[in-house]
């Protein structure tokens, strides 16, 4: 009766996992390749220790099974009497001692190889923040922020009934069809483009938490902590697009800060580095001119939506004991100074971060304009960028001074 | 003299006592709460953890039930992550090192052949600060300022961006070390000072040695994850900057400190696992265990390596190249005792007689879904191949592996071979079978196409994700509902075999063998008060 059991349930193991392995993509199955030297020869390191893997687990499971068929009991087997043999123990400690060696040489060989640094053609900062990437280009001084898409940043809200499949379906733009089936979460609205064959030196470091710049395709992978810099290198072989997550936990949008690498041929990139460059400039003129009340609302709409609205929510009521309301709230009603400083330093000992350094000041001009305007609040106030500017030598930044000071730090010791 | 002579004995003895009435358990709710009977407080131990397995798996239903599909749909991100937080804490904390607190508190001083713990008001008092604890601990939840969302690593800066709840959870999990710690004297000190004459070290049972060693991994660990704790508390609230960088502090040095407890705690949570399986394989395969000696060296030396070992856990946060070298050999160096102890299990059941009562399947299942993990582990332990596994599925695939078919089955294992003991009646046979084989399957559906998408490229605790992962998360939502409803299962016959059923034998198993199975079913209140009459050939293990 008891065997019955046994027989039914392994009847439905195999039916449960027949159609799961008959369903699955098997390309979304395994590690990526990759695009570097490095990444290649982790992969095949990956795959070797795990053919070692099922070699040990066959024998094991083999030996077990075998057992387990001819020496039960309903079999009639009588119990040997063995128990020890040194022999044996010491066999089954130097065998696989000496699968471990054989292990730790290639491993340590493709590690050293990872960890070096030395003669990189180019440097990249890139700085984590609650919940996004700055990029920092060291050699031409080109800086930007990255983060999630705005229509993906729409369609994760809670409750936004977007067909995501339909929505973010895959574009010819991505060669690697082994992306599978949409591109839901993993575009930026500022791509971080790197020219191909160069060894580029990356520094990692962060201004709030901990992050982690993880892009598969390249094996890299790097704590971003604050107050230190951590190097990493690429060598990218082909153009393509390259996307990456950020790996350790940073708080309540650390799913939601994708890394999107574009590798170019060189030329493609020194014409995208001066085309920054003069975009750069363009952005600093408009902060001086006088804005349109409208113009500010609508711009601070977007950054709003961008920034804001995944906490406070889509018409600002907020999420009660956890995030508090800005429609009807008293710092954005009340006095305006005290909601630029808010906005800018953010507040101690909660989850409101310092956007001084995320936002720039038409982008801080222009939300705070919204926020002040926006969800029946109608205070009619409109903040100018230049003064924002004007502002910006006066306050304290909520961050720490060894972040602050980090370009000078960098320049100082050369890390390492 | 053999075994069944002390069986003889040893009932006689308790005819004898059972006349004294202030020998009998006290009668209703202030039995539980004033007892210090070690069976007593191992069936309080045992009721609470499960009690928390419940609790802490409705968390892990919460987490698999968003990521059912892409997009957001259940709940607030922030919740999200205070579920994963407060599920790893519950599960660690209330469930796994409890219930096997509670083991060790019914069955050591059985097997050795004590009367009791040797510390039985302390024993009272480790137990009752945990409910406590613990009802602080999940209060947060309910507070403005919510759970703790940073991962049950508590890394800094970011557990430092909660809100005051944050004080609660620090002061919880100080009470949750004092339970451990006070728990973990008073298991070494019934090993050191209980044992009667002739019960020498090398005749305790697995099971004892492993707590043994445990105890001393939790007495030198626990102090260690305290203080990192009062560091972060007094970062928070008194001005200090031990991991803050702008006051020339270090947050990478607090996860130093967390993973130097933090590594020797997973090994807490799995070497008394080692010690059932290495009682309930010899049972069921009729044959005594191979390799003992060995099987005590290998214990050793986990827990030696595991104070070597932490930084593994840290391979992408920076460390110098020799930093990681070391490391990575000598996470490596732990596969060797390990695998040790899988190959001395197989070996026990070579030409043994087995059969395939409950406790002997899910020790069966332990040795081959633990060796699975123990595989992947292997993988993570190459450095190179770590920084593309560190944090994402891959690891939460392996620590699953280890922990769910791995301590949960070993607990299960625990309950099935020993509840006939406990209560002097046999659980039902047939529904105990269909319990494994539908826990089988369903934990495997769930945790086994977590190495899949952890490859491709999902992170860990994350509450939404692309859609190429769309299609093995939902798999994998369904095992974790298959698996967290048929628990349900456990209770029930649980709960039959407390309330009645065949009634036991003092053996209950025909291979069984030990000291416990020389005492009736149900074992009675006071038990081996006196000495057992323990002769080199007694087997006692």
């Amino acid at each position: 009766m008891t065997s019955n059991v046994s027989r039914w349930a392994l009847l439905l193991l195999v039916l449960l996992l027949a159609p799961v392995g008959a369903w699955a993509d098997w390309g979304a199955l395994n590690m990526p390749q990759g695009v570097t030297e490095i990444s290649n020869e982790v992969y095949s390191l990956h795959m070797r220790i795990f053919y070692i893997c099922c070699a040990i687990g066959a024998a094991v499971f083999g030996v077990m099974v075998y057992s387990m068929f001819m020496h039960r009991k309903s079999k009639g087997a009588k119990p040997a009497d063995f128990h020890e043999s040194t022999t044996v123990e010491i066999v089954w400690t130097v065998v696989p001692l000496i699968i471990l060696i054989a292990m730790a040489i290639p491993a340590a060989r493709v590690l050293i190889k990872m960890e070096d640094f030395s003669d990189s053609e180019m440097s990249i900062r890139v700085t984590g923040y609650q919940w996004r990437w700055q990029y920092e280009y060291m050699d031409s001084g080109v800086t930007f922020f990255s983060q999630l898409a705005p229509e993906h940043n729409l369609a994760r809200q809670r409750g936004s009934d977007v067909d995501l499949e339909e929505t973010f379906a895959i574009s010819d733009e991505i060669a690697d069809a082994s992306e599978g089936p949409g591109v839901y979460l993993k575009q930026v609205d500022n791509e971080l483009v790197v020219p191909v064959g160069k060894k580029i030196r990356f520094l990692h470091t962060a201004a709030d938490v901990i992050h982690s710049w993880w892009v598969p395709a390249l094996a890299v992978k790097k704590d971003a902590i604050p107050g230190f810099i951590n190097e990493n290198w690429a060598r990218i072989e082909e153009p393509g697009i390259y996307r990456g997550k950020c790996a350790e936990l940073c708080g309540r949008d650390h799913g939601f800060m994708p890394i999107v690498v574009r590798a170019v041929p060189q030329e493609e990139f020194d014409a995208w580095i001066g085309e920054q460059q003069l975009a750069m400039a363009a952005n600093d003129a408009e902060v001086d001119r006088q804005w349109a009340h409208q113009e500010l609302v609508s711009v601070g709409e977007k950054v709003y939506q961008a920034n804001c609205m995944s906490c406070h929510q889509a018409e600002g009521q907020g999420i009660p004991g956890m995030f508090p309301a800005i429609a009807g709230s008293g710092v954005a009603t009340g006095s305006m100074d005290e909601h630029v400083a808010t906005v800018m330093n953010g507040v101690d000992g909660t989850l409101m971060s310092s956007f001084s350094e995320v936002l720039s000041d038409a982008d801080l001009a222009a939300v705070i304009t919204y926020q002040r305007n926006a969800f029946g609040n109608g205070t009619g106030d409109t903040l100018q960028p230049s003064h924002i500017k004007s502002l910006r030598t006066g306050f304290e930044v909520n961050q720490p001074e060894s972040v602050a000071s980090l370009p000078e730090a960098l320049t100082k010791t050369g890390v390492n | 003299m053999s075994y069944n002579d002390v069986t003889h004995h040893a009932a006689d003895e308790h005819n004898h006592d059972h006349d004294h009435a202030e020998h009998g358990p006290a009668k209703g709710l202030m039995r539980w709460v004033t007892t210090t009977n070690h069976k007593d407080i191992g069936t309080l131990y045992l009721w609470f953890s499960l009690v928390m397995f419940f609790i802490g798996g409705a968390m892990a239903l919460v987490i698999r039930a968003e990521l059912f599909q892409p997009g957001i749909q259940i709940v607030d991100p922030m919740f999200f992550n205070s579920m994963t937080t407060m599920h790893a804490i519950v599960m660690i904390f209330g469930v796994v090192m409890p219930a096997f607190v509670g083991l060790a508190n019914w069955m050591i001083p059985m097997m050795i052949g004590a009367p009791d713990m040797a510390l039985p008001r302390l024993n009272n008092w480790s137990f009752w600060i945990m409910p406590f604890a613990f009802t602080i601990m999940l209060s947060t939840l309910f507070m403005d300022s919510g759970g703790p969302a940073g991962g049950w690593t508590l890394y800094p800066p970011l557990v430092l961006q909660m809100g005051d709840s944050f004080a609660f959870v620090i002061f919880a999990i100080h009470f949750l070390g004092i339970s451990s710690v006070m728990g973990s004297i008073n298991i070494v000190a019934t090993i050191f000072n209980m044992r009667p004459p002739g019960m020498t070290f090398m005749k305790m049972p697995m099971f004892v040695w492993t707590w043994l060693i445990t105890a001393y991994l939790l007495i030198a660990t626990i102090p260690v994850f305290a203080g990192a704790v009062t560091m972060l508390l007094t970062d928070r609230y008194f001005g200090t900057s031990f991991f803050s960088a702008a006051g020339g502090g270090d947050p990478v040095m607090f996860q130093h400190i967390f993973w130097f407890f933090g590594h020797p705690e997973v090994y807490i949570l799995i070497l008394p696992a080692f010690g059932i399986v290495s009682s309930i394989i010899p049972t069921f395969a009729r044959k005594p265990l191979f390799g003992y000696d060995s099987m005590v060296y290998a214990t050793a030396s986990i827990a030696f390596l595991s104070f070597i070992v932490w930084a593994h856990h840290m391979f992408t946060t920076g460390m110098p190249l020799a930093g990681e070298l070391f490391f990575m050999f000598s996470t490596m160096l732990i596969s060797v005792p390990t695998g040790v102890k899988v190959f001395n299990w197989v070996a026990t059941m070579w030409r043994g007689s087995m059969s395939f009562e409950t406790p002997m399947l899910f020790a069966i299942g332990f040795v081959i879904m633990f060796t699975v993990g123990g595989l992947s582990g292997l993988m993570l332990a190459i450095t190179p191949a770590d920084i593309q596994y560190h944090d994402t599925y891959f690891v939460v695939a392996h620590f699953h592996y280890v922990l769910v078919p791995g301590a949960i089955y070993s607990l299960m294992a625990a309950t099935y071979y020993w509840l006939p003991k406990w209560t002097g009646n046999m659980y039902d046979e047939k529904l105990g079978k269909l319990h494994f084989w539908i826990s089988t399957v369903f934990v495997n559906v769930l945790f086994f196409p977590m190495h899949f998408v952890g490859l491709a490229g999902m992170p860990r605790r994350i509450p939404d994700y692309s859609l190429q992962f769309a299609d093995w998360n939902m798999i994998a939502t369904i095992g974790a509902f298959g698996f967290g409803f048929s628990q349900l299962m456990f209770v029930y016959i649980i709960v039959k075999c407390v309330r009645g059923g065949e009634k036991a034998t003092a053996e209950v198993w025909e291979g069984a063998r030990g000291l416990e199975w020389t005492v009736a079913s149900p074992a009675p209140y006071h038990t081996f008060e006196t000495a057992p009459d323990i002769q080199a050939s007694t087997v006692t293990r």
